[in-house]
């Protein structure tokens, strides 16, 4: 699924990286901790996430993460936006939460991210 | 051979990654394969974050011979009290404020045994604890 889908069924504002919406992601993984993060994720998950902070950028760029959704409305301040565009990181906010987001893409066919 | 020592302060969160970052960027200008840099990095960054977290301070070193990487975390202390309840999933003694940040989920260390070729840990309490990952680049690689 096109990252540019992903921001149209969660209704998602596109906070930075627009020119890198065609990335297609693959599985998607949803989580506050970024040590699960760490452990489940491969460098074509999408990650939905609720925990807004630098090392989210961080944990992104050493996966390679191409797309980061922030839940439940919150707010992304600038520190983190240029980390994201350092890295070349899509970065969308939703107002829905966790597990309505997941459960959205979830229903259209992209599936959850399997452990390697 | 290629080597590079990076300090690591315990506590310091807001440079926690940056040796990783780094990490990463040389190995990908060395020509290594993407691969084998994305797994490298996931534990170094695991590595740095335990030093950060765990320890009283250390380092974090990258060694890139022409057929395997090495990377080596080696801190001052306190110690691993017991390294086989540390390696399960889960496990974890970080703080309220770490986890609040994100980490501390007790995956770290499975993470870079998992993540890595070979792995090497010992630990005395009071002393430190030393953590060695290993990569061959023999294998075909992507």
């Amino acid at each position: 699924m096109k990252v540019s889908e992903v921001a149209r069924i969660l209704n998602a504002k596109i906070l930075c990286c627009e020119h890198r919406l065609h990335e297609e992601v693959t599985s998607a993984f949803g989580a506050d901790m970024m040590s699960d993060v760490l452990a489940f994720m491969n460098e074509h998950t999408l990650l939905l996430t609720g925990l807004v902070n630098p090392h989210v950028i961080r944990t992104a760029e050493m996966l390679e993460l191409r797309a980061i959704v922030f839940v439940r409305g919150k707010e992304v301040p600038e520190e983190i936006l240029e980390r994201a565009k350092e890295q070349e990181i899509v970065l969308l906010a939703t107002d829905k939460t966790l597990y309505t987001s997941c459960g959205l893409l979830y229903a259209t066919g992209l599936p959850e991210c399997r452990r390697k | 051979m290629f080597v590079q020592t990076f300090p690591i302060t315990r506590g310091d969160f807001d440079t926690a990654g940056e040796a990783s970052s780094k990490i990463k960027n040389m190995l990908k200008k060395l020509g290594i394969s993407p691969r084998i840099v994305r797994e490298v990095a996931i534990t170094a960054y695991e590595m740095e974050l335990n030093l950060v977290i765990h320890s009283l301070g250390g380092e974090l070193k990258l060694e890139v011979r022409p057929k395997s990487i090495e990377l080596t975390a080696k801190d001052n202390g306190p110690g691993i009290e017991d390294i086989k309840l540390a390696l399960k999933e889960g496990y974890s003694t970080a703080s309220e404020s770490v986890r609040n940040m994100g980490f501390g989920a007790g995956m770290g260390l499975p993470n870079v045994v998992r993540h890595c070729h070979n792995f090497h840990i010992e630990s005395e309490l009071n002393k430190g604890t030393l953590i060695i990952a290993g990569y061959s680049l023999d294998e075909k690689e992507d």
